[in-house]
């Protein structure tokens, strides 16, 4: 009988942590499959954020820093640098990414690091439990914006790839979601792309992904996807804002 | 021996660096340390290594724990405003156990304060200066020669107790130029710590993970002890083992009814006015904790029996003359002079001190 | 001057080459073998405008290399002496750049020594090199370093010089050492009675 599915070697026989119908699980796994596929394991360096997925070195099977709030590029730098011949990533949600560690980010993507960002936006603090994040949505209601963000004092949602892509040294910045079969697929792909650049020594690459949070969003799992295709990817477009080597065609 | 060279304090820190074998620097510009991220951005590439000038000072010290988690001998600098930013780092990397060196020439606080020297970071840099229970060991050189020997040897104690180090500086030794013998390099293998990330030997584990984080309070308390105790066994190697002598300079205080308490550029000018002292009759002696933290409580303990009084001098408006007292415990009363704000104590100022301690009128 | 130890300050306008004069003395005092520490502008008298730079010359080792009471002030421009003046030891020195600062009522306890250190440098082409024509006058009074040291160690202090401008900065050298050895009766221990009343 032919085995047609099974854990990745990269991931740990942990089981996940996170709450039904989260995303991370699943992007988690997308990545480890990534990693077997370009047979890099031996040689993969995570760095963990805070934020839920502050254990994410419980899942994955393989040498791991876990980072202070944001400071994850700049920790994945100094390992870069020190091990050039390592595949080095990020695995950041949004408080983390685009509020404390905006510097960060931007500058680690403005040097053109050779190390590939995993974003996942889900317009929330999860791990907190359930505040405004820079990428909340106008309107949406969460415990630190009881009222609904509003514009004229919280701001707009923050556009992270759109950001990044305006800089000049990134290779590869794509936004992707799995809130379907063919956009898992998609997602896994961007995710083989970036990975891919870096063990090619090409550059800095990011992936956004969109994802759910049904816990804090206050959804059920089974509609999260629904709620997130209707009033996330309004906001947040999919789509590949740069792809400087041009990988997608390839 | 190698030649003797003229150099600046900051510019030996960078060249004792690269012969410790470090190879990375992260670091963001402030007056009065630039000299060295100067030297070390033009040296660096000659020997392969790597300069990083980061967006930041917090993005530093965290490039530096990235590095050093990765096996790497790695350096950062700074003064005091920038080193208080440096501190959410500093306390993830003691949490984490990872061995780096800091360097902080500090200039007048608080606040963006001046760029003058001072010694008004001495809380900060022994008492942990980030959050949670931990400890960083703290060098305190008097002269451009110290500068780089304690730079190697902050990079020798850092990897062996797996620990941060701090060089605490200020901006007179920073600046200074004096002759200087550099030892010969040594030869650092990246690949040499087992626990590293990336570390690739034969008798590696399953994986590495460099961390600070313990979620369940059972683990969190283990580690904070086995921390303690390693801190225990750093205080015990500086008291009475291995690195006694490292730790403590005394200066004719064997007979001596006053000592004089300072380190850093403060001790060289109390060498003056101890043998102003001797001169004037006055039986004056010195002590200089080379090793703010372990502090080398031992010595005061003793010198309590034998003189009548200490005198700690400082360019800060007190804050080391708290470990005299807690080491002389009530034994022996305790004076404090300081300048601050910049200002370095002149000779005459400290002997008129001394004056008013032994002859009071 | 002491045979033990020499205290210098120096000080001028920034771009004056007054840091590398301190350079210059305490380089060549450490290829004499002799201990050394040079200071920037530190301390109370940072403020103010002027560069100035502290240069220890010792036998013994240096304690304390931080300069409060000078043997010898070197002064490029008038602020620097009006700020140093009186801080020199009494017996000690004011070696002053007279092309810049005009005879004035100094301290009488000190020994004044005036070189046109601006103009002897224009006549030797490079209005730049009047701190090492003040460097060749010390050397003829410190009891420390000699001419001789200053020549040999000047290649050290610019490696990868022009030939050219090596052979500019011995000529300011030898200048300002010629100059104060062809005037020295005009250095006695109480000169100030030269200058009374002027």
């Amino acid at each position: 009988m032919k085995k047609v599915f099974s854990r990745p070697e990269s991931m740990t026989k942990k089981p996940f942590h996170y709450c039904p119908g989260c995303d991370h699980g699943v992007i988690h796994r997308l990545i480890a499959e990534v990693i077997d596929e370009l047979e890099v394991k031996d040689h993969t360096i995570g760095v963990a954020p805070v934020g839920c997925s502050v254990f994410a070195y419980d899942y994955f099977d393989f040498d791991f820093n876990q980072a202070a709030h944001g400071r994850a590029p700049a920790v994945a730098t100094g390992i870069k640098r020190v091990r050039p011949g390592s595949i080095v990533f990020t695995y950041q949600g949004d408080g983390d990414l685009a509020a404390i560690g905006t510097a960060e980010i931007i500058h680690a993507a403005n040097r053109g690091e050779n190390i590939t960002v995993v974003f996942v936006n889900n317009a929330i603090y999860g791990m907190t439990g359930g505040q405004m994040a820079p990428t909340s949505l106008i309107g949406m209601k969460t415990q630190t914006s009881p009222y609904g963000r509003d514009a004229a004092t919280a701001g707009y949602p923050i556009h992270m790839s759109e950001i990044i892509a305006t800089l000049e040294s990134p290779v590869y910045v794509t936004r992707v979601t799995i809130n379907s079969t063919a956009n898992l697929m998609k997602t896994k792909k961007a995710l083989y792309n970036a990975f891919k650049l870096q063990k090619e020594g090409k550059g800095f690459a990011f992936v956004e992904v969109v994802a759910t949070c049904p816990t804090n969003w206050g959804k059920k799992p089974t509609d999260s996807h629904k709620w997130l295709t209707e009033n996330m990817l309004p906001v947040f477009p999919l789509g590949t804002f740069k792809d400087t080597q041009g990988v997608e065609k390839a | 021996m190698a030649e003797k060279v003229l150099m600046k304090g900051n510019e030996a820190i960078g060249e004792a660096a690269v012969l410790a074998g470090c190879r990375y620097y992260f670091g963001y510009p402030i007056t009065p340390q630039s000299e060295l991220p100067a030297y070390l951005a033009k040296r660096l590439p000659e020997v392969d290594g790597v300069f990083v000038q980061a967006e930041s000072e917090v993005a530093a010290i965290n490039m530096v724990y990235g590095a050093g988690s990765a096996g790497a001998r790695v350096m950062t600098s700074s003064s005091s405003p920038g080193m208080s930013l440096k501190q959410e780092g500093v306390s993830y990397i003691a949490g984490a156990e990872i061995p780096c060196l800091l360097v902080n020439v500090v200039r007048g606080g608080p606040g963006l304060g001046n760029i003058a020297p001072a010694q008004s970071d001495y809380w900060q840099a022994t008492r942990g200066g980030g959050h949670g229970d931990y400890r960083t060991l703290v060098l305190a050189p008097n002269s451009v020669q110290e500068m780089a020997d304690m730079t190697i040897a902050g990079f020798e104690f850092a990897d062996r107790f797996r620990n941060p180090v701090l060089l605490l500086s200020d901006g007179v030794l920073g600046q200074m130029m004096e002759p200087v013998t550099l030892p010969d390099p040594v030869d650092y293998e990246v690949n040499s710590k087992k626990w590293a990330l990336g570390y690739n030997g034969k008798d590696k584990g399953e994986r590495n993970l460099c961390s600070s984080i313990f979620l369940d309070v059972d683990e969190l308390e283990e580690h904070n002890w086995h921390l303690y105790q390693k801190y225990q066994v750093m205080t015990d190697l500086f008291s009475t083992g291995e690195y006694k002598d490292f730790a403590v300079e005394e200066h004719l205080c064997e007979d001596a009814e006053i000592i004089l308490v300072g380190y850093g550029i403060i001790s060289r000018i109390l060498k003056t006015v101890v043998e102003k002292c001797r001169k004037r009759g006055i039986k004056a002696g010195m002590v200089r904790p080379k090793v703010l933290w372990p502090y080398p409580t031992h010595v005061f303990e003793r010198l309590a029996k034998t003189a009548s009084q200490f005198l700690v001098v400082e360019m800060s408006c007190g804050q080391m003359v708290e470990d005299v007292k807690l080491s002389v415990n009530g034994k022996k009363p305790v004076y404090f002079f300081g300048r601050t704000g910049g200002t370095i104590p002149s000779d005459f100022e400290i002997l008129n001190e001394v004056d008013k301690l032994v002859r009071p009128d | 001057m002491s045979s033990k130890v020499e205290r210098v300050i120096l000080a001028g306008f920034g771009g004056q080459g007054i840091l590398f004069l301190g350079k210059v003395l305490a380089q060549t005092g450490m290829h004499a073998g002799k201990h050394v520490s040079w200071i920037p502008s530190y301390g109370p008298e940072m403020r103010g405008g002027t560069a100035n730079c502290s240069v220890i010359l010792s036998v013994n080792e240096i304690a304390s290399p931080m300069v409060t009471v000078p043997d010898t002030v070197i002064a490029m421009n008038r602020p620097s002496v009006a700020k140093f003046n009186l801080k020199i030891k009494a017996g000690g020195m004011l070696m002053y750049n007279s092309s810049l600062i005009e005879r004035q009522e100094f301290r009488d306890d000190i020994r004044l020594v005036e070189i046109p250190a601006s103009e002897i440098a224009e006549e030797l082409g490079n209005p730049r090199v009047a701190n090492l024509v003040m460097a060749g006058a010390y050397s003829k009074f410190s009891k420390l370093i000699t001419f001789d040291d200053l020549v040999a160690c000047l290649p050290s202090l610019m490696p990868g010089g022009k030939k050219e401008m090596l052979e500019i900065n011995l000529a300011a050298f030898k200048k300002g050492f010629d100059f104060v050895e062809e005037k020295k009766y005009m250095f006695g221990r109480y000169v100030y009675s030269v200058f009374k009343g002027i």
